[in-house]
Order: structure tokens, then sequence, then C-alpha cells
């Protein structure tokens, strides 16, 4: 009691004295030009296709450029491609027309045989990327401005994987050894790892890694010169320290804001908070083939009846789940999809309003007692992940299903779902390519070669089979829509996924700074422009 | 004596053996490092492959024993997650983490001691009740809440003091990065020694304490009351004396315990040490910083006591008459 009295006072004259000080700090902190970035982490490396990674990407924007690039929307821009098209005469060839006058920051000019080389690096084996370019078969420079990229067989939408494929310098690269990506067996450092050379609008300056990178503006960038001229760009892991990183005027920009915190530094003077969707959604996921479950207290597969999964939908409530345990911040929707991607409607973004009495009918009617299984969950990789199993651990029980939550960190909750090991389990879906067909290869197809490799359902339907695997050589891009609807609708029907919401992601700034969220969480800091 | 240096070390290669099974051990209930290393889109082919090729698959003594080789030899491989060498990693963080307990280490004495001293003379007195009662905040306040506390009130209440980070830093000769060269390096000092100090402060401040009552009651200090020295000469002079050795032999101790415990400050403040290094390496399993972390602090804690058991033996003659004693 004594030592709360005693400080009290204390305190509340701090506040007061330094409101005045902080407000006067905010406004002549930012100056025009250096802009101070904190998130959770670092990128893990600079080489540009080592590591599939988001904070690795988003940095490595900044300093490498891509062929094409993911506006705010999701549409697809020029970057250092200008133009690009399937061959007329040929449905297995891109064509690339590269952007002049590009030059990379040591000067040497960027050309084909740049492009060229950066296809081979990416499809190396120990390039983190190679999963993206598998249908690639090799890549010609048809001049020093137009690149052929061949292609196993039709790819009408390969283009957009190429989102965050890196253009290096090949004289750079070999002249400092750096023709593969690292080599994790290997016990030596890649040079590639701390050094750069792109084309980006900044440079490398310094690199401190987990400490603080410095970027300074590239004078000789093709495009408008950006108004920020320097990024320090610092890793803050403790959620607490980055907000008061940001309240005492030690960064400008924070990622990765609390959910908790939003509101109250939204309310905070000299501060803003942008929010807007993600391209991730956060789904449950039940094996719906087994004949047995692995821990449930019942001899056959309860997620195997059509009525137990219409059940656990009905018991879902998603509004709450958004109003109390994401504080507002989600898209609650019945669809495993973001909404910017290829093959999103309404209707399938549609849900109902929990009916418990109705799902506790079915539930009773097959298990009079009920049944219990276990659900693993995540606890350190999506927002409020073990929050949201818990809310639905509630919901569950008050249908008759007592599930178990196990949640624990992402290291160990992911291989369950690689190796079949969970009956029930939580998983957040990002789609880079912005298309429904990359939902359909790794979640919904057969689990064989090149398939299905998080269908922790077990779905397994060959209809739905041939028909994912007809899309990627399908050029009709209008009966391709066709066919992603069909497929839909039969996964719809059979709910192998039961989707909570899409996250939303928050960046808080000062007032004067003015950056959208990008659904990639990909910020583009040569785009912050200052002012109201 | 050279007998008992070489038995000594042997007996910490065998605990350095077992810290690195035990440590060995637990990493497999850490994680799959393959599921941190790779994107979503990594087929479970290739994820096998790469398994392969770090030699996850091996058996778990095909993979001790190569690491116990490779260590030998100074081998530590390379990290998983930052792609560089490990021993290198470490040795680049090691001066910010050692900066850190320094500082922290020599303030928890200095203030300790002096704390202790106060409190013991002037029992009764207001201000020795108040130092008695926040060094309990000092035990039983977790240090994360600690951290976070002061950064609210004197980096973003009082803006006093940065709420992360080290500063600017120079680099010295030999690699080693020092903050102390520079204001804003030692204005960052300042938070994150206090939070790592505080309870080994209160620890030290304590132990005097009690030690410094328990010497005031004895004789000899009767005696020199009795000789008509002045409080100044009897406290310092005498009791305070009397009581460092107990005082230098825990201080000894716990400075293996500021470099071990500095995780979580450096976690709080973003400091860029050995243990914010062990804390990102444990989140994406990152197997070779992991296991090597662990070796490096066994050794500090080894060579530690070594040192501490070597001091007892120069210092206390009975040890060496009775090792004497018991060889005939």
């Amino acid at each position: 009691m004594n030592r709360r009295s005693a400080l009290k006072p204390l305190a509340v004259t701090a506040t007061l004295a330094t409101t005045a000080l902080a407000l006067l700090m905010t406004s002549s902190m930012v100056s025009a030009e250096t802009l101070r970035w904190a998130r959770v982490t670092d990128a893990l490396t600079l080489d540009p296709h080592s590591q599939n990674e988001g904070p690795t990407g988003a940095l490595l924007h900044h300093i490498y450029e891509t062929l094409v690039q993911r506006d705010l929307d999701g549409s697809l821009q020029p970057r250092l491609a200008t133009e690009w098209s399937i061959h007329p005469d040929d449905p297995t060839i891109w064509i690339f027309k590269l952007r002049e006058g590009v030059t990379f920051h040591d000067g040497s000019a960027m050309t084909a045989e740049d492009v060229v080389f950066s296809f081979e690096r990416v499809r190396h084996e120990n390039s983190g990327f190679r999963a993206l370019h598998t249908a690639v078969t090799g890549a010609t420079a048809v001049d020093d401005l137009t690149v052929h990229v061949q292609m196993a067989g039709p790819s009408p939408l390969y283009v957009q994987n190429l989102t965050n494929f890196f253009i290096m310098d090949s004289g750079w690269a070999a002249a400092n050894d750096v023709v593969v990506p690292q080599n994790f067996a290997a016990g030596e450092e890649n040079f590639a790892v701390r050094n750069t050379n792109g084309t980006g609008p900044y440079t490398l300056v310094s690199r401190d890694p987990e400490v603080r990178t410095v970027m300074a503006r590239f004078e000789n960038h093709w495009d408008a010169a950006p108004q920020v001229t320097e990024i320090i760009y610092t890793p803050i892991a403790e959620a607490a320290t980055r907000v008061a990183a940001l309240l005492s005027g030690e960064v400008d920009v924070v990622q990765d804001v609390p959910v908790q915190d939003i509101q109250r530094l939204d309310e905070t003077d000299g501060i803003k908070v942008t929010t807007g969707p993600e391209n991730r959604n956060i789904f449950f996921g039940y094996d719906v083939s087994s004949e047995k479950l692995i821990s449930a207290n019942v001899d056959d597969n309860p997620f195997s009846h059509a009525e137990i999964r219409e059940a656990m939908a009905l018991a879902l409530d998603r509004d709450a789940i958004q109003q109390v345990v994401m504080r507002g911040q989600s898209q609650p929707s019945a669809a495993p999809l973001p909404p910017f991607v290829n093959g999103w409607t309404e209707a399938l973004n549609a849900y109902g309003a929990p009916d418990y009495a109705r799902a506790a009918e079915l539930v009773s009617a097959i298990y009079p007692d009920g049944f219990s299984v276990d659900m693993h969950c995540p606890n350190d990789r999506y927002l409020n992940d073990e929050a949201i199993c818990q809310a639905y651990v509630g919901m569950l029980g008050r249908i008759g299903i007592t599930a178990n939550l196990v949640s624990q960190t992402r290291s160990l909750h992911f291989p369950l779902i690689e190796n079949w090991e969970t009956d029930f389990y939580l998983l957040g879906w990002g789609v880079p390519t912005f298309d429904s067909a990359y939902v359909f290869d790794f979640l919904l197809h057969t689990r064989e070669e090149g398939f299905g490799s998080y269908n922790g359902s077990r779905y397994s339907n060959a209809e739905v089979d041939a028909k994912i695997e007809s899309l990627s050589t399908m050029t009709d891009l209008e009966a391709r829509n066709g066919v992603i609807a069909e497929i839909w609708a039969q996964v719809a029907a059979d709910r192998p996924l039961l989707n909570v919401h899409n996250q939303l992601l928050a960046y808080a700034m000062r007032d004067n700074i003015n950056l959208a969220v990008h659904p990639e969480n990909q910020p583009n800091m040569a785009r912050v422009t200052f002012g109201n | 004596m050279l007998a008992f240096i070489i038995r000594r070390i042997v007996q910490s290669t065998v605990v350095m053996l077992v810290v690195a099974l035990v440590a060995f051990a637990l990493f497999r209930y850490v994680g799959d490092p393959i599921a941190a290393m790779v994107g979503q889109e990594t087929s479970l082919e290739d994820r096998e492959a790469l398994r392969t090729l770090l030699g996850l698959n091996d058996p778990f003594v095909t993979q001790f024993i190569r690491f116990v080789g490779n260590a030998i030899q100074g081998e530590f491989g390379i990290s998983y997650r930052l792609q560089q060498p490990v021993l290198a990693l470490i040795l680049e963080r090691l001066p910010a983490t050692l900066e850190l307990a320094f500082v922290s280490g020599l303030a928890a004495l200095v203030f300790g001691i002096a704390a202790g001293v106060y409190t013991a003379l002037r029992r009764d007195g207001v201000l020795s009740n108040t130092i008695m009662a926040v060094s309990l905040i000092g035990v039983s306040l977790p240090t994360f809440l600690i951290g976070i506390l002061l950064i609210w009130v004197f980096a973003v209440e009082l803006q006093w003091l940065p709420s992360f980070g080290r500063g600017d830093v120079v680099a010295l000769p030999g690699g080693w990065d020092t903050g102390f060269l520079t204001s804003s390096g030692r204005k960052s000092l300042i938070l994150p020694a206090i939070t790592l100090g505080l309870f080994q402060m209160t620890l030290i401040m304590r132990l005097v304490r009690a030690e410094m009552l328990e010497v005031l009651r004895t004789d000899y200090i009767k005696f020199a009351r009795a000789r008509g020295l002045s409080n100044r000469a009897v406290h310092f002079g005498h009791a305070l004396k009397n009581t460092l050795v107990p005082v230098i032999t825990i201080t000894g101790l716990q400075l293996g315990a500021i470099i071990a415990f500095a995780i979580i400050t450096e976690t709080v403040f973003q400091w860029p040490g050995v243990g914010a290094l062990f804390i990102n390496s444990v989140r994406a399993v990152d197997v070779p910083v992991m296991s090597a972390y662990l070796v490096f602090i066994a050794l500090i804690f080894v060579v530690i006591n070594l040192i501490v058991d070597l001091l007892y033996y120069a210092v206390d003659p009975r040890l060496r008459v009775e090792r004497s004693a018991a060889r005939h």
C-alpha cells in the first residue's frame, strides 16, 4: 500500500510535466527525409533468392526489384518488366520486355542477361523460392531487353508467381562467387547474405543483423525520386517495447502492432493507425477421411459425418470472435480465401448466425453422449491464434463436443499438419499468387507428388483433383474461372475446412506520415509521403 | 597443485559433455527446424531432402558425436536462420552482453554493499526501512515487468533515456564493439543495467546486512569499541572487511548468472547480445546456434567455478594441509 501511494503522485506529475514536451517533440521529430521503421523481426538474409519469408522480402523490395509488383489492390503492376505476355505462337513461352535505362547500384546496366541469370539462380536447389518456379524449364535472352521463359506446359498464371522474384546482377554475382544461394550444410557465409547490388530505390549503407539496417536513396533509380531519403530499419521483438519506441519518438513507423494496443495508439495525439486486410485466412481443418481419429474417444471418425461438420459450422460464432477475441481486427468470412483473390465471391463469403440448438441436435443424433477430440493450435504465429482456439473450444462445448486444446509453438505445430499427426487444427494461409488454384493445390488436392502438402483435412475427391489439375494449363481464363467456381461449390458442400476470418494488418505511425497497408504486408517506404 | 588443476579440468570436460548431451536431447522437443527454414510452397519431398542434407534424419548418437567432433575443432556450423557462421555470430554479440553484465554487476556490487552497510547500521531509520521495502520489489517482481515499467517511466513519459537498442557503438581493435565511448551508448546502458542488476543488488544488500549484523555482535567488535576506536574505524575497518569474504564468493558466482539471465533483459530492451540471439534462435529452432550457446554458457560457469576453486586453494591453507595429510 505504501509503495502504491508513494508512486502514484510521482507518475501523475511525470505525465503532466511531459505531455507538453512529448507534443513538442513529436511535431519536430520527423525530419522530412529519414524514416525509422520498426517491426518484430529482422530480415533473415539479404540474399534475394535464399529465404521465402515475409520480413526478408519486405526489406529486399527496397534494395532489389522484381519484374512485376503487387499493388495495394492486389493487381499486377510493371516494375523492371514493362510488358509481359504469352507467346502468340507457343502457349508454353512467356515473353518479358524489360525497362530501358535501369542500372544496378554499382553502375552496371541491367540487361536480359541478368534476368536470365536470376531465373537460373532462383531455380537452384539451394533457393527457397524454387517451388514457385518448378514449371520453368529455361530462360533465354532474345535481345538486350527481351527474355523468353520456356515452361514445361502452358502456364497462363505463371507471372503471378514473380512478385517476389528479384533480379540480381550476373557480373556482380560471378565476381563475388555468389552464383548460387547459401547452402545450409556448408560452413561458410555467402557474400550475398550481407552485401547487395540491386536496382531498387535504396542502396544498402550498413547492415548489423538484428540491430539496424540503414538504406539511402539511390539517385540513379529509374523511377521518380521518393520523399524518404534514408531508411533506418530496426527489429524490436518485444511488443511493449516496440509500442514504447513509437510513443517516445524513437521510431516513426511500427509494423506488427499488438491488437490490444491499436485503439489506444489511435487515440494518442500525434500518432495514427492504418489498418487493411491481409492476404491471410484463418481456418480450422479436421481429418475428414480416416477410419478412426488419433485422439477421439469414439471408435469411428466423427468428422467424416457431414452432419457433424455442419454442426461445427453452426457452432462457430464468427462475430463473437471478431468482437471479443480480435477487438474488431478481422473480417469474418466463411470462405477460406481472402477477398482480393481470383475466385472469391460474396456467396462463398456469406455466413449465417450460430444455431447451437440445431447443432447440438445434429451431434446428439449420432453421438448421444457427445465425443472428445484434441485440437491443435499454434500460439505464436497468427494474431491471437490461441485465443481463437480457446473461444471455439467453448462454443463446441455447448453442442456436446469436448475439444482438448493443445497449443504450442509454430515449429511444433506445423509438422503435425505436414505429417498428418493431428485430427483437428488451426491454420492460416496466404495466397501470394492471388488465385484460387494456390489454395486448391496445397490445401484441397489429394496429397501426392507435388500436391496437398498442407491438406491436413485428408480431403480427397477424384473429381475435384482432376479439375484442380486442369486449371494449371487452361489458357481460356473465363472457362478457367468457371471451373474454379465449380470446385468452390463442391468444397463448400463438403466442408473440409471451416474458415473463421481474414486477418487485418495494422501499421502505427506519426500523424504526418502516409503509408497504406499492403495486402502482402510488404510496405514500400519509397511510396511514403509526408504531410496530412 | 598441478594434479589438482588437471583433475578439475577433467571434471570440467565431463560437465561440458553432459551439458551438450542434455541440450542436444532437449532440441528434439523444440520443433522442426525445416518448418522455419522453407516457404509454405515447399513440397514434402524437398523438405525431406533438406532434412537429409542437414543430417537431421541421422540417429541421435550420430548427430551428437558429429556435433562434439566439430565443436572440438571449433567448428559450430552455420546458422539455419541467419546463414552466418555460428562462432562468428556469438563472438559478434558477446561484447554487448559482457558490457551489460559488467556494468550491472558493478552497480549491484557498489550499491548493494553501500545499502547493506547503511541498513545494518541504521536499522530503524526511515530510509533504511524504505530501502528494505523497495528491495522487496527487486526480488519479487519479474525482470521483464521491471524492464517494461522502467521503459514506460524513463523512455515514454519522461523521454530521458532510449527504450531499446544499444545506441551508437565504436569498433575497437580485436572486433570488440563498445558502447562506452558514445553518449547514446552510455544512455542506452542505464535501463537494461538496472533491470538486470536489481536482483543481484538486492541479494548482495541483504547478504551484507545480515553478515554485518552478525559481525557487529561478535566479541572482537566489542573489544575494538573498548579500545576506544571511532565508529568509522570499527564499522569499516573491522566489521565490513570480515563480511566481504562471502560477498566476493557470491559475486563471482553471480557473474555467470548475470550473463545467463541477460536473456530476458536483452529481449525486453532489444539489446543485441547473445541472450537475444538465443531466444530468436529457439523461436526458429536454429539448432547450431542453440547448441553452441548452451555449450558457451556451460563453459563460462565451468571456468568461473574453476577459478573460484583455485582461489580457495590459494587462499585457504587448511585445504592444502588436508590434502597433503590425506596422501600419507
